[in-house]
């Protein structure tokens, strides 16, 4: 093929303009190949925020609920329990809840939950994974227990909010899943709570 | 043969060699690929990871008839082909003790380019080829260690993918992004499998051309790192150059019956080597809701963990393991020496390159002990940062004496010796 009277520049620009067309293309195409590995619809729907009505949970009692395959305890907690808190923080690894993974920060108080009364927690043992066991009442364990949950397979043990005991094989304090408080006592478990 | 590749010939081979580059194919990398005549034991080991690679793929191809990569199904397909598909836990145990054996194998190959300098110029490019082999081969292991659904396969990929939620800002996003879901799940599984069983042995294969490509471009190195085709004959062959067939085909098929008494005896009466190719808590199916009482990885990426578990912040610990890796990639260009083989290096590096492999070693056998453990009074961890200070320590101290001249080098011969 005869080269005379080409243009080098019309040449350059045309392949330029291929270039970034076609390169502008290839990214376009990229983004369905890409997003298709987010989660699907359904994954989305089964891992989807959970209502739980707590306008008829006494204090002490417990409603147990599941959430992106985890199990979640929502606990009304009595105003004794909300005091003893305070006095069992010299006997706890983590009182001030300072691991930040373990709660969001709107829980990282005293109580570890938004309404004091109220405490969301997922109740697996942060040792292996165990499911502790929920015994509020003051002196059921021994005579110092003021309450909290109890882990049967190593024996660690946990105050009224969560929080781990020192001297106890596991590590953290229980996790808060993500939370928040709507309206007539419905507390909606996998949704955070706007900033105040 | 010789002159098959100028002048045409009749029959059969004739027609295809008109139409197809056969012949040309077979003398340039095998007939009359001439390879230096000192190979040691050491040059065993590049054939037979290329027969593992073969084992693995023939073996993977037949468990995937059986095996169904789904949450529900997939831990009593895989009990299904061990009881009762016909022969299924011959296939089986072949695959996971390959899997095992391919690191085995790369891990002494590696080694190899370390003591004769074969990564350095001219053939950097045949080690970094090599490297991406060996990344892509963790993920194919990573990947694969998922698919039989126990419970080390789901907190052993829980672990790893967390890592990757390490990494500041975009760390949860990506996490979520590779498992598909919020947990792990049978979407994670699913698409481990797609990856395991097409994506990555794809592109396994074609890397494994690119490495042998370039490596018969520039030729093979020596255990005494000298360039024999800097000494031809009258016929333009190297005069210390032997054909690689028959000469290495019949070396390597040796190799191979040799390799192959250790590998059958470890198919037949060890295939879960004690609990270090196939760990004991992966004979119970994957509990979400319940963590085994030890997490490990296995044997063959412990050296890494325990350089991820040396540093006390997580990221820290994430780039610290990365590191790791990344800077053998750069290992041409860290060891600015001109002596290849480590027959004519300084003493230092043979002290230097001794600890490496000592440390690696050490490492390996420290990831997979808890944390808390005391070895003379010292704990696990603090075992690790020394070891791993080591680790670190041999490309500080190999750039350092290379590039500064502190190392004393012997005189390298002209010719290969022996």
């Amino acid at each position: 093929m005869s080269q005379e009277g080409a243009s080098k520049s019309r040449r350059r620009f045309l392949t330029g303009a291929v270039s970034v067309v076609g390169g502008v293309g290839a990214a376009y195409v990229a983004v369905p190949f890409l997003a298709y590995w987010k989660p699907s619809a359904t994954t989305r729907a089964a891992g989807a925020p959970v209502e739980v009505d707590t306008s008829t949970l006494e204090p002490g009692q417990r409603v147990n609920i599941t959430w992106r395959g985890q199990p979640v305890w929502v606990v009304r907690r009595s105003e004794a329990a909300i005091e003893a808190l305070a006095s069992v923080n010299d006997r706890l690894a983590d009182p001030e809840s300072a691991v930040a993974s373990q709660q969001p920060a709107y829980a990282q108080n005293l109580h570890r939950s938004i309404d004091p009364s109220l405490l969301v927690v997922v109740p697996i043992c942060t040792h292996l994974g165990c499911i502790p066991s929920f015994m509020p009442r003051p002196g059921s364990l021994d005579a110092d227990w003021q309450g909290g949950f109890f882990c049967p397979c190593h024996g660690s043990r946990f105050d009224m909010a969560g929080r781990v005991y020192r001297g106890v094989p596991a590590p953290t304090n229980l996790q808060i899943p993500p939370h928040r408080l709507a309206d007539d006592g419905v507390v909606v478990v996998g949704e955070d709570q706007e900033a105040a | 043969m010789s002159d098959a590749t100028t002048k045409a010939q009749g029959g059969l081979l004739g027609w295809v060699d008109a139409r197809f580059p056969l012949t040309k194919m077979w003398n340039e990398h095998i007939g009359e690929y001439y390879a230096p005549k000192n190979f040691n034991f050491w040059y065993y080991f590049g054939s037979l990871a290329l027969f593992v690679l073969v084992n693995q793929l023939l073996t993977g191809i037949w468990l995937t008839m059986n095996y169904n990569p789904s949450a529900a199904g997939a831990f009593a397909s895989v009990e299904y082909i061990m009881r009762d598909v016909e022969w299924g836990w011959l296939i089986r145990y072949m695959h996971s003790t390959g899997a095992s054996a391919f690191f085995v194998v790369v891990y002494l190959h590696m080694f190899r380019a370390l003591l004769y300098g074969s990564y350095q110029k001219p053939r950097e490019l045949i080690w970094i080829f090599g490297m991406i082999i060996y990344l892509v081969l963790m993920g194919e292991a990573f990947m694969g260690y998922l698919l039989p659904w126990g419970q080390m396969s789901f907190w052993g990929a829980q672990v790893i993918i967390s890592l990757f939620g390490a990494i500041p800002g975009v760390g949860e996003q990506l996490a979520l992004w590779i498992r598909g879901d919020f947990n792990i799940s049978g979407v994670t599984l699913n698409r481990f499998f797609a990856l395991h069983v097409v994506a990555l042995p794809l592109a396994l294969v074609g890397l494994v051309v690119f490495h042998i490509l370039a490596l018969h471009e520039v030729g093979s190195n020596n255990p005494d790192g000298v360039n024999i085709k800097e000494h031809k004959g009258s016929d333009g062959k190297p005069k210390d150059g032997i054909p690689f067939h028959p000469y290495y085909t019949v070396k390597d098929t040796f190799g191979l019956g040799v390799f192959l008494i250790f590998f059958a005896a470890v198919v037949f009466f060890a295939p879960e080597m004690g609990g270090y190719f196939l760990e004991p808590p992966n004979f119970e199916p994957a509990n979400p809701l319940q963590t085994p009482a030890h997490i490990a990885p296995v044997w063959y990426f412990t050296a890494f963990y325990s350089i991820l578990r040396a540093i006390p912040d997580k990221f820290g610990g994430v780039l610290a393991m990365g590191l790791a890796i990344f800077l053998l990639f750069l290992l041409p260009w860290i060891d600015r020496g001109k002596v290849r083989s480590i027959r004519y290096r300084g003493l230092g590096h043979k002290i230097n390159l001794g600890l490496f492999a000592v440390a690696f070693v050490i490492l390996s056998y420290l990831g997979l002990q808890a944390p808390s453990d005391l070895y003379l009074g010292l704990s696990v961890t603090l075992w690790a940062q020394i070891w791993t200070a080591v680790y670190f320590g041999f490309f500080i101290f190999l750039f350092a004496y290379t590039a500064f001249g502190f190392e004393r080098t012997r005189p390298v011969p002209e010719r290969v010796t022996d």
